[in-house]
């Protein structure tokens, strides 16, 4: 495949023929088209792509991308994706999947591949809401949210999705929203660019169930003062006239600050390459709901040994020193004797 | 039972036995399993034929010893060839009075029985429950009792080297070992070569086991007590080149060779479960061979990276237990659905839960041939003997590959870690099951474009094509959801459906027309059919063979295909005015041909977490004979 590698792919490239089937309106179609835009600048090829879904809305995704594709099973992305990348670490493997997925159904298989340090680009479109099944309460919806399953009030505390893939030792940690195709696209590319398993948290809009969840933060009219854009190296500032920022207290917890107020000096530069995970755990926590100031970007992206080269190696190591296997030695393995 | 042992002739200095089943018992801790496998391997090299019968608790130290926490290990060989472990010991070894008390009653009445005398002391009469010492009160009187004070022959043969005493003590089963191979003319040097190999590491070990081994086999020479020796002759086996082997290890090799007949990498992913762990950990050392396997983090996970993998183009394989099938249900579905090559093997255990793991049963059936949703037919593979794993599990890979189909593949505790001699085959005369992938186009679109249709079936198997990402042009998206005949693109319509199961259905039904005519084993114009699979295979061998030595008609089919049944299965069974189907389970198969022949078969079931005993499935024959 090393020659097709080069091969210049246009967006129509990566669309399937099939009709999107998403309600008019859902924040998925904007996910497809920064993905089906960014794949073009990746270098990479439709035949050594792969896309692993799950089951839920989002995880229709693989249908519309003339890549490889299967929609799975509810919740085993992570495993089924893990199977097919150490099989075949040279195809480059997208997990797409989504709050109920991910993090309810498939909550183990999504840590364990996150551990393992899997090479997976895995995207989880979190709209805090069962849309398929139309509209129950999921395990990223705030306590108290009234639906369907819920007509009191959820009772159940929600997960915090970066929170769990960084407790997961995730080596790649990012959050982005459906709103914003360049951000998507910048986000997805440092994905694919890392080496691992990505973890990517997108915010995203379900206008059936569940409308207008992230308004008070990812629309463009409040956009500058509740999005935290986090850029490494840089003191982590936000806006419109980039007058706040996030400072580390003298009792160790992240706050948010007036810039004038403390001094630039001890604005906290944003650092994702830290090899302790404490300060992208702090970020992540840093909003304790969707009404508040929220981090987005890129929380960590360290290098950690990857798991299908792991494999490879082992194998690679095991040729060197046994040389490659042979039937009649192993058949004799245990010890023969001879019958006459 | 009356041809426990043929004793030929009077017995002299050296008398022959042309069989002997010997039991091992003792506490967990004891090492009668690695006890048991000395005196299998010895034997085997030796040139006996033989048959295993591990027989150990669930938990790894059960309250030392309580009953609870007795292991055995029974062998039998002969200088003929057999099938099982033995119906009742000829010999049983008690390393303490829960041994005894677990197992005495396995024991023939007359036979032998050599007891670790120091263990029945006040404690360890109490913790085995005994009320009385039973080497005194008469409970042992209808048996030849050798009564042994193996711990402390084996402290005190183990002083001069300095070994502490109480680590001296755990050297006592080789003791035992010793003292038996002397009783029954086992070759001593590999043993000793073993001990070294084994345990040279730690000197102060293998110096005390060889030791203990030594002083075993010198009690025996230079005491009355033990009597005779006795000893049984190499049998007279199919000339060729001989291992011994356990079933897990056989299929563990067969997929190592389905591998290489396919011409495919393998994947297995696997999670730990009693009794198949030990595939994952055979082929966790066959790198190699160019096998990867993952311990995956649950049954799920296992499978769906075996589905993965296949789905990239390598033989994906998973193994589990009864428990870890039922967990791995939605994904051998969906693998039905999405056509695509996976093998599923279930090391039955003792259920219905946690059951008992680590005995046997084959009450997997059921789940094996409908656990699913939907209408999702898969076929059924079962291995019949330790051996013969090796080859039913290429035959498993062998329809998976060609169908692109899910395949389960049935082996149980009993053939798990039961071992027997396995004549080598010829590697050369293995078949050769490897697939093509697609690499071109298969069809036109509308505009006549040519373009990939990954649901156009293969005239003859109905098998779909086999596209692997890294393919140019021929891209393509599998899912759970229905599919539209040739194009695979999601498709509700009421008409689409009913094809498309009805495909699905057919291609299953073909595999049948794959197999060899039904073998009827015996006699063909009999009354009477004895109809089996799976491991039963053993205790149904010996009983038809003893039935048909004393004159009486019997047939026997044997089936190794249980989805799809064989084609010409109705018609025979339809030929004998009795049907006995004997199972270690409530009578699945016997269910299943009932109810698709129409033929009135009769289910022999057991479900004690133990192999048939020979007399057992005889008690069955004679009853149905007379009846």
């Amino acid at each position: 495949m090393s020659d097709t590698a080069v091969t210049l792919t246009s967006k129509k490239d990566w669309a399937s023929d099939q009709e999107v089937r998403w309600c008019p309106g859902c924040g998925d179609y904007g996910i497809l088209q920064a993905v089906q835009q960014l794949m073009p600048d990746l270098g990479i090829t439709p035949e050594s792509t792969v896309f692993i879904s799950g089951i839920g809305c989002s995880s229709r995704f693989p249908y519309y991308m003339n890549t490889y594709g299967m929609h799975s099973i509810h919740g085993r992305a992570p495993a089924i994706a893990t199977g097919l990348a150490v099989a075949r670490p040279d195809l480059d493997v997208w997990v797409i999947t989504g709050d109920g997925d991910g993090l309810s159904i498939g909550g183990n298989h999504l840590i364990h591949a996150l551990r393992r340090n899997v090479n997976l680009k895995i995207l989880l479109f979190n709209n805090r809401i069962y849309g398929l099944t139309k509209g129950q309460y999921s395990p990223t919806s705030e306590l108290g949210k009234v639906t369907k399953s819920t007509p009191f009030g959820s009772i159940d505390p929600p997960f915090n999705p970066l929170a769990v893939a960084l407790g997961a030792e995730a080596s790649f940690v990012a959050r982005t929203h459906d709103l914003d195709r360049k951000h998507m696209m910048d986000v997805f590319r440092a994905a694919h660019e890392h080496r691992g398993a990505s973890f990517v948290e997108i915010y995203q809009n379900c206008n059936v169930f569940n409308d207008g969840q992230f308004n008070d933060v990812t629309k463009r009219t409040v956009r500058d003062e509740m999005m935290i854009d986090l850029v490494h190296g840089e003191p982590i500032l936000f806006g419109a006239e980039r007058q706040r920022g996030v400072m580390m207290a003298d009792d160790g917890f992240l706050r948010i600050v007036e810039v004038a107020e403390v001094g630039i000096e001890r604005i906290l530069v944003h650092d994702v390459a830290h090899p302790f995970p404490s300060l992208a755990f702090a970020l992540a926590r840093l909003n304790t709901d969707d009404h508040s100031p929220t981090p987005f970007g890129v929380f960590r992206a360290v290098d950690r040994p990857e798991y299908t080269s792991a494999v490879a190696n082992q194998l690679a190591r095991a040729s060197e020193t046994k040389g490659p296997g042979d039937l009649e030695t192993l058949l004799r393995s245990n010890g023969t004797w001879l019958v006459d | 039972m009356t041809d426990t042992i043929e004793r030929s002739g009077e017995p002299a200095d050296s008398a022959v036995l042309d069989r002997l089943v010997v039991r091992f018992a003792g506490d967990s801790g004891d090492g009668m399993q690695l006890t048991g496998d000395r005196f299998t391997s010895v034997s085997a090299s030796f040139g006996n034929d033989l048959s295993t019968l591990p027989d150990f608790p669930a938990e790894i130290r059960a309250p030392a010893g309580t009953v609870n926490g007795v292991s055995s290990f029974q062998v039998h060989i002969s200088d003929h060839d057999i099938t099982t472990p033995g119906d009742e010991p000829n010999v049983l070894v008690a390393m303490n009075p829960a041994a005894l008390k677990a197992d005495l009653e396995r024991l023939e009445i007359g036979g032998t029985l050599i007891i670790n005398e120091d263990a029945f002391d006040e404690r360890g009469l109490e913790k085995a429950e005994y009320d009385t010492n039973p080497l005194e009160d008469g409970t042992v009187n209808p048996y030849r009792v050798i009564k042994v004070p193996m711990t402390s022959l084996t402290k005190d043969a183990c002083e001069p080297l300095g070994v502490k005493p109480r680590d001296a003590e755990r050297s006592k089963n080789f003791f035992a070992l010793g003292l038996v191979s002397f009783m029954y003319t086992r070759p001593i040097q590999p043993t000793l070569d073993w001990i070294q190999q084994k345990f040279g590491k730690n000197e102060q070990v293998a110096g005390a086991n060889t030791a203990a081994f030594k002083a075993g086999f010198a009690f025996g020479e230079t005491t009355e007590q033990v009597g005779h020796r006795y000893e049984v002759k190499p049998a007279q086996l199919p000339p060729g080149e001989y291992t011994s082997i356990t079933g897990n290890t056989a299929l563990a090799w067969g997929l190592v060779a389905a591998g290489q007949l396919a011409k495919l990498p393998i994947t297995l992913g696997s999670y730990p479960i009693t009794p198949a762990s030990d595939i994952l950990h055979e082929l966790s050392r066959h790198k190699h061979f160019g096998i990867r396997t993952v311990q995956a983090e649950d049954e799920i996970a296992a499978v769906g990276m075996a589905l993965g993998a296949a789905f990239a183009g390598h033989l994906g394989v998973t193994a589990t237990s009864g428990p870890g099938v039922a967990l791995k249900s939605e994904t051998v579905s969906l693998a039905m659905s999405i056509e695509l090559p996976l093998l599923v093997i279930d090391i039955q255990r003792g259920g219905p839960s946690t059951g008992l793991p680590t005995k046997t049963e084959a009450a997997d059936l059921n789940l094996a041939l409908f656990g699913r949703h939907g209408e999702a037919p898969i076929p059924v593979v079962a291995s019949y003997s330790p051996a013969q794993c090796f080859h039913a599990a290429i035959e498993a890979v062998r329809i998976a590959l060609k169908y692109r189909t899910p395949v389960i593949l049935l082996s149980d505790g009993y053939l798990a870690n039961g071992s027997e001699p396995w004549r080598l085959p010829d590697v050369s005369t293995l078949p050769d099951i490897s697939v093509p992938f697609q690499t071109e186009f298969n069809g036109t679109d509308d505009q006549g474009n040519p373009i990939y249709l990954p649901y156009l079936r293969d005239a003859d198997t109905l098998a779909r094509p086999w596209a692997i990402p890294g393919t140019p042009g021929l891209m393509h998206r599998v899912g759970g959801l229905e599919k539209a005949d040739k194009t695979g693109n999601v498709n509700y319509t009421p008409e689409n459906h009913q094809l498309m199961g009805d495909l699905r259905q057919a291609k299953i039904d073909r595999i049948a027309d794959d197999y060899a005519p039904t073998e009827v084993i015996g006699d063909e114009d009999a009354d009477m059919c004895i109809l089996g699979w799976g491991s039963t295979w053993a205790a149904i061998h010996a009983a038809v063979q003893r039935q048909r030595r004393a004159g009486h008609k019997l047939a026997w089919i044997h089936l190794e295909h249980l989805n799809p049944l064989p084609n010409d299965l109705g018609d025979l069974l339809r030929r004998f005015d009795k049907v006995l189907v004997p199972e270690l389970n409530k009578g699945q198969l016997c269910n299943l041909v009932r109810g698709k022949y129409l033929v009135d078969a009769t289910s022999v079931s057991k479900v004690a977490g133990l192999p048939f005993r020979t007399r057992e499935i005889e008690a069955a024959i004679e009853e149905a004979r007379a009846s």
